[in-house]
Parts: structure tokens; sequence; C-alpha cells
């Protein structure tokens, strides 16, 4: 079965055997993009969030064959070294990383919040952000979400800065 | 002495009266009441209002109608982890919706179930907590179902994809088949059918 999808800007196609495929396997297995993770397998954790048309996912419960002719963007497509996301850049502001295994689930579920939100509140980020950190990084995340709100205003008013 | 014999016997003979009758009367009912996935309790004179409330009041319809805006899981009904709640439009917050891990289709992969249109009913149709006959009076009252006339009621009780997905519920993350109503779909949509055809009368309990 084939399916098409474009994932971090580039079109992809991929040969599965069942479209039931997790697209978390495919995405780690068939396309080597490493970053997003397996953490329980039943979409409770947040470690395999992504992003699918621009919403935020758990890919362990996705089928491949759902992402047919969507838009893909896991933590690889978000920002780069050289252009960190405004998440990505608050998350290394506040040194918000112990093991970081769940760090790029986290920074996936806060962009995609952020898009919906610009200004979350400590409510909205406890309604939202629901990923399990098993080091405990909450307060360090909760700091860097806030952060992240206020790079995100200041890039898209440049006249804050 | 044989007067004070007979004086026995009268009680005697009335307990083994009542001892037949309720010997009788009980293998009658274990006949009519045996509980499988396929059979259901009769309970009340209307067969089909039975019938639907077998099903309705069942955990896979009642676990999305709350009455506190927590979607409830699984066979024992608990809230739904990660404070996951209503949010607005039913379908959680923002971000973080019921499509952030439900699909259209159940995964058997991850044990997520999905159906199409997969949410909370609204908060006017809160049924965890209520009776049979209020559900079914919650049901039909247009100032609580969202404006439904009573065919449009009976169309989302016997054709909604996510009322159906109750009898196709799937596996839960351990590979454990989750309990489907205790009434089969067809039986139960011509229960419904019969049920509203014949004026849809709640009966006095």
């Amino acid at each position: 079965m084939k399916i098409s999808f474009t994932i971090n800007g580039q079109p992809q196609s991929v040969d599965v055997d069942d479209g039931n495929t997790p697209l978390l396997w495919v995405v780690r297995d068939t396309l080597n993009l490493k970053g997003t993770k397996f953490g329980c397998g039943k979409a409770a954790c947040g470690a395999c969030t992504l992003h699918v048309d621009g919403e935020a996912v758990r890919s362990c419960s996705y089928a491949v064959k759902f992402a047919e002719g969507k838009s893909v963007t896991t933590i690889e497509g978000l920002g780069t070294r050289e252009n960190p996301h405004p998440v990505q850049q608050a998350w290394m502001e506040e040194v918000v990383p112990q093991c970081g295994y769940c760090q790029p689930g986290f920074i996936m579920a806060t962009a995609a919040l952020l898009d919906k939100n610009a200004s979350p509140t400590d409510d909205d980020i406890d309604r939202n952000i629901i990923n399990v950190c098993r080091c405990a990084t909450y307060v360090r995340m909760r700091k860097a979400i806030h952060r992240a709100a206020e790079l995100t205003q200041s890039s898209n008013n440049p006249a804050n800065q | 002495m044989r007067h004070q014999k007979s004086l026995y016997a009268i009680p005697i003979l009335f307990l083994a009266t009542i001892l037949f009758a309720t010997n009788f009367n009980t293998s009658d009912l274990s006949e009519a009441s045996t509980t499988d996935s396929s059979t259901m309790t009769i309970v009340s004179d209307d067969e089909n209002f039975d019938k639907m409330m077998a099903v309705l009041m069942h955990k896979r319809c009642v676990n999305c109608h709350p009455s506190d805006n927590v979607p409830k899981q699984g066979e024992d009904s608990h809230p739904h982890y990660f404070g996951m709640s209503r949010g607005e439009g039913n379908l959680g917050y923002e971000a973080t919706n019921c499509n952030t891990c439900h699909q259209h289709e159940n995964d058997d992969f991850s044990g997520v179930p999905g159906a199409p249109e997969w949410s909370l009913a609204p908060q006017s149709m809160a049924w965890e907590g209520l009776t049979r006959v209020e559900i079914a009076q919650s049901m039909l009252d247009p100032a609580r179902n969202g404006g439904r006339s009573h065919h449009e009621v009976l169309e989302h009780l016997t054709e909604h994809e996510l009322v159906l997905w109750a009898w196709t519920p799937g596996i839960d993350a351990a590979g454990n088949p989750r309990e489907a109503p205790p009434v089969p779909v067809g039986e139960y949509v011509e229960a419904v059918t019969a049920w509203f055809e014949a004026g849809a009368v709640i009966p006095a309990e």
C-alpha cells in the first residue's frame, strides 16, 4: 500500500504492508527520523507527538493511512540549529531537558498550543500540555512555555523586541 | 390428637403451595432473564423500551454522556486519564483534544478507540447517574436533546456511526476486547424503531 504525504516540507511516499501501521513507526523506522520518540505506545505519554496539518497528534495511535495527502511535521522540521523555533529557543534558554527523551513530544505539543493560543495561561498549559516527563521537568517547561510565547509574540511584532 | 394433626396439615399444605409457586416462577424467570452478550433481561411490559435502555445505559454510551464534563474510560468507567475534560465544543482543548489521540477508526496497535465524530455528548445530554426513565425523558426533550424531533433522535440512535461504534468497540491497550452493549445491534435497531413507531411512550417506573 502506497501512502503519499509531505513531511517537514518534503513530498514523501512510503510503501507499507498494512495501512494501519502507526505513523510513528514509519517516521522512525522507514524515514529514519528518530527525534519523535516511542514512549508508551498507547497514546498516553505524548512522547510521539508530531503535527499533522498543524494539529498535535499522538503518532503511536495514528494509522499511517490517515496521513495520505497531509502535511506532517516532526521535531526535525520545526526549526534548525541556526534558526530554532521559538519553543526550541525557549527550551534552551530555560535549560529544560534532563534526560531529554520526552522533550520532543512536549516541544511539538507546545508549538501546537502557541499556534492556537499565543499567550497561554497556566490553566491553558495544564489543560493542553498533558504529556508525561519521568524526570519531572514540569516547572522548567512551564517557564519555557511562557518564554516561548514571549519569543513568538516578539517575532510576530519586531517592535516589541 | 387426630384433630391436632389435621391442624398442622393446613399450614404445611399452604407452605407447599407457596414453595411450588415460587419454584415455578423462578424457573420461568430464569429462562426469560438469562443474560449473556447476545441476550438481555426483560424487566417491564415494554420489551422494546427495555432493549433500547439496556443499550443506552451501557458504559459504551454513558462513558461519553458524563454529568461532570469528564469523559469516562474503560469497563469500569474511570475518569479519562490526564485530566481530559469537555472543553469548549465538547472536543477537549484547543491543542489537545479528542483527535489528538482518537481517529476515525479503532487503532488496534495502541488500543485507542476511534470512530467518526468522536466527541462528548453536549452537557445538556448528560446521562451519567440518571435512571433509564430520566435518560429517556432527556432524550426526547428538545431543550436537552439539541432540538431534535423524535425522527431525528431515532436517526441518531440507529444510524449515527459514533453510536453504532458501540458494537465494534475494538480492543484496549492490553489487547482485551471492549464489551459491547447487551443487545445485538440489529435487535436494538428494531426495538428502537418499533418503540418510536409506537409513540415513544416512556413507561412509569
